[in-house]
């Protein structure tokens, strides 16, 4: 992986348990998985695409080409299913060990893992067409990549952008990053501390999440905080390069007072309002955001999508999470749900799913387009970005979950708002955390 | 300050706590309502106002438009008056055995129920899956209603107990000496005093069904058998983010079965459980 992480090909095959992340709903699904023979859901005539697709415009596009795939092949139709971000862990999980598992799965790359491990998921290492294969980059394959074998076809992907309000930022005479020319993260310390003034803070974190926001954003300053040693086994350590972001946020936080401490505890969404009505200038968020922007900013209020702040030599790498198509291993006919992930994803159609999404494909021809490159609500310089997207960090890091949950988001909480410092932080993330990890990997 | 002062002073108290509750309890609905009428630029401000300054039914129009919400009621509402009807039939007769004749079995089944809420409901979805997959029940309501009966049916079989032994013993014992028969006494005597604890009963197996979301998620695969809880989370996208608008208008939608039947119901359930009950 770049940015010196492990590389997932040299990890042991997996295992055929997952480890378990929603007791309730895994103890259920495990019993019922010992009691219930496997049942191809294919058997039932068509096959079953459980899309989570959730706005307007995406679940449209995702209709019509489902549409037009069955249209055009009548004899391998696929049904249509909705599914919910918020439920699809538990619904799938069930589902599989039930052996009603839908034939084409719509997921997130970092939901995959527990999947594969488990044995749920096809390899589709010889299923893939090598048009899809060359589409993507061999990084965004990373993403999808357990154990040398590919669970998933990432597809689409969501890059972590600065939305900052113009006319704040040209008051304060600020200067206007470009993906060209990105702030650093002194640079962009700088600006909040220029555009705080009176009710106005400089920036606002929306950092209830904060392990993920802060594990994908040090990329860009040479963090990894996992770190794979040769027996396989991941241990993690907090070194100088994992402590300059969560430094530089909570400098903003606690000393400049730049950054509203208010937000800390806020998801994106929350943070709106406050950005609509000038009470922060700049709020990272993800960036498929711009849609709620766009709908929900007052008429006039001016807005731009900034790239990130770089790390040292303008290193703009970022950790994402794509969203994935994988086929279920229960699925009976597997090259026919490969050949219909294959239509999905020709470049064309990839470019209509990004824009019902507002988010980046991970095709080169599809990033292409120029529907993708206009400057209107961002977009080119969230397609300028995409060549810097890497694997998050804790992409296939067994016990994560728990380690995120358990240890570091409330350690991370507790360091932004200023309860601990950065000494009590390192001995939370790394004693505690390889506690947990050492579970997982004996 | 006289006792009469003091006691009006408590009265008002009261009224006043019991004010502070009620606007407690509304406040979500009342929210909901405002929020459902709501332009997308008014929800996102940082003076959000009680009333909407510009009320649109756009956010009814978009959700109907986005998801099937007419069809995904209709199998909510099929799905939960079965429970419900199902329930009751099975709870009554066992309860009034429950509560009538306290043997050391009835002592034991009346324990083993109220043990029963204790246990996590994967005891109940496995059998309950393995039978339904024996069954050919997998994705289809009819299983739905089976799981939400075994789930209701405890609590169903609980509370229906309590008012069967609210009920008068003595009542059926006059009747008895008046010449009705066993089955005459249920029908006549004890039945329509139960009613009130029937509807009440009735009406919640109906709401924990029609509320439930897990089971209905897991069960029904294929889109067009969908519930309302399963079709409402379609509005809510990656990391919480929701189509507000939408997803309030659709959320009032299903809140307003659950308000109707209790305002055409609350007055049988509070209008007096032995009403009629004394011999002319």
């Amino acid at each position: 992986m770049a940015g010196g992480s492990y590389d997932p090909a040299r990890t042991a095959p997996p295992p055929r348990r997952p480890s378990r992340r929603r007791l309730l709903g895994v103890a259920g699904a495990a019993g019922v998985g010992a009691l219930v023979p496997g049942c191809a859901s294919g058997d039932r005539g068509g096959l079953r695409f459980l899309s989570l697709a959730w706005q307007r415009e995406s679940v449209r596009a995702n209709k019509e080409l489902v549409a037009e795939w069955n249209a055009a092949h009548p004899r391998s139709r696929v049904t249509y299913v909705q599914g919910s971000w918020a439920s699809v862990h538990d619904q799938l999980l069930t589902s599989f060990e039930g052996g009603e598992a839908p034939d084409i799965i719509h997921d997130a790359s970092d939901d995959l893992a527990d999947f594969a491990y488990g044995g749920y998921l096809a390899d589709l290492g010889g299923l893939l067409a090598d048009r899809l294969r060359r589409e993507i980059p061999p990084h965004g394959w990373q993403t999808a990549t357990f154990g040398g074998r590919v669970y998933g076809v990432p597809f689409l992907q969501e890059p972590r952008m600065i939305m900052a309000n113009r006319r704040l930022l040209a008051a304060a005479r600020v200067r206007l990053p470009t993906a060209r020319e990105p702030w650093t993260w002194e640079e962009f310390a700088d600006a909040a501390g220029r555009l705080t003034r009176g009710a106005t803070y400089g920036v606002a974190w929306p950092l209830k999440e904060p392990v993920s926001a802060t594990l994908n954003l040090s990329l860009s300053t040479g963090g990894r905080l996992f770190h794979r040693g040769d027996d396989g086994k991941v241990t993690i350590r907090y070194t100088a390069r994992d402590r300059v972001v969560p430094n530089a946020i909570r400098d903003q936080v606690v000393r400049e007072r730049s950054a509203s401490r208010a937000t800390l505890g806020m998801s994106g969404a929350d943070t709106l309002p406050g950005f609509f009505g000038d009470r922060y200038a700049m709020v990272p968020l993800g960036f498929s955001y711009r849609q709620q922007i766009v709908q929900q900013a007052p008429h006039g209020f001016d807005w731009v999508a900034l790239p990130a702040p770089a790390g040292p030599g303008g290193d703009q790498r970022q950790g994402v999470s794509p969203q994935t198509l994988s086929i279920a291993a229960d699925c009976r006919r597997k090259e026919e749900a490969m050949a219909f992930v294959d239509f999905l994803l020709r470049p064309a159609n990839m470019v209509r799913l990004a824009r019902g999404d507002w988010l980046l494909p991970t095709g080169t021809t599809a990033l292409a387009d120029p529907a993708l490159r206009t400057p209107r609500h961002g977009w080119a310089t969230g397609t300028a970005l995409a060549g810097h997207l890497r694997s998050a960090p804790a992409q296939s890091v067994r016990g994560y979950p728990e380690w995120k949950d358990k240890v570091a988001t409330p350690a991370f909480q507790e360091f932004y708002s200023g309860a601990i410092d950065d000494g009590e932080l390192r001995d939370r993330l790394v004693s505690d955390g390889n506690l947990v990890l050492a579970r997982y990997q004996r | 300050m006289p006792r009469r002062g003091r006691r009006r002073a408590a009265r008002a108290g009261q009224y006043l706590a019991l004010l502070g509750y009620l606007v407690f309890l509304a406040f979500p609905l009342l929210w909901l309502l405002s929020t459902a009428f709501k332009p997308p630029t008014e929800l996102a401000t940082l003076h959000p106002t009680w009333l909407p300054e510009r009320p649109t039914l756009d956010n009814f129009r978009r959700a109907f438009d986005e998801q099937p919400l007419l069809r995904a009621a209709g199998n909510s509402l099929l799905t939960a008056g079965c429970a419900a009807a199902v329930s009751v039939l099975i709870a009554t007769p066992m309860a009034y055995v429950m509560a009538r004749h306290r043997s050391a079995l009835s002592r034991a089944a009346t324990g083993w129920v109220v043990v029963s809420q204790a246990f996590p409901f994967v005891l109940v979805i496995i059998p309950l899956f393995l039978i339904l997959k024996e069954f050919r029940l997998i994705d289809e309501p009819a299983g739905l209603v089976l799981v939400y009966v075994v789930w209701s049916l405890p609590f169903a079989l609980w509370m229906l107990a309590g008012y069967v032994r609210a009920v008068p013993r003595e009542l059926e014992e006059a009747a008895a000496v008046d010449g009705a028969g066993r089955l005459r006494t249920l029908v006549s005597v004890t039945a329509p005093l139960l009613a009130p604890g029937i509807v009440a009963t009735a009406l919640f197996t109906f709401i924990t069904a029609w509320n439930e979301f897990f089971f209905a998620l897991v069960l029904l695969k294929s889109p067009e058998k969908q519930t309302m809880p399963v079709v409402l989370t379609h509005f809510i996208g990656t990391e919480g983010v929701a189509d507000l608008g939408p997803l309030a208008a659709a959320a009032l939608l299903a809140t307003l079965p659950s308000l109707v039947l209790f305002a055409f119901i609350q007055r049988r359930i509070t209008g007096g459980l032995l009403a009629g009950a004394v011999k002319h």
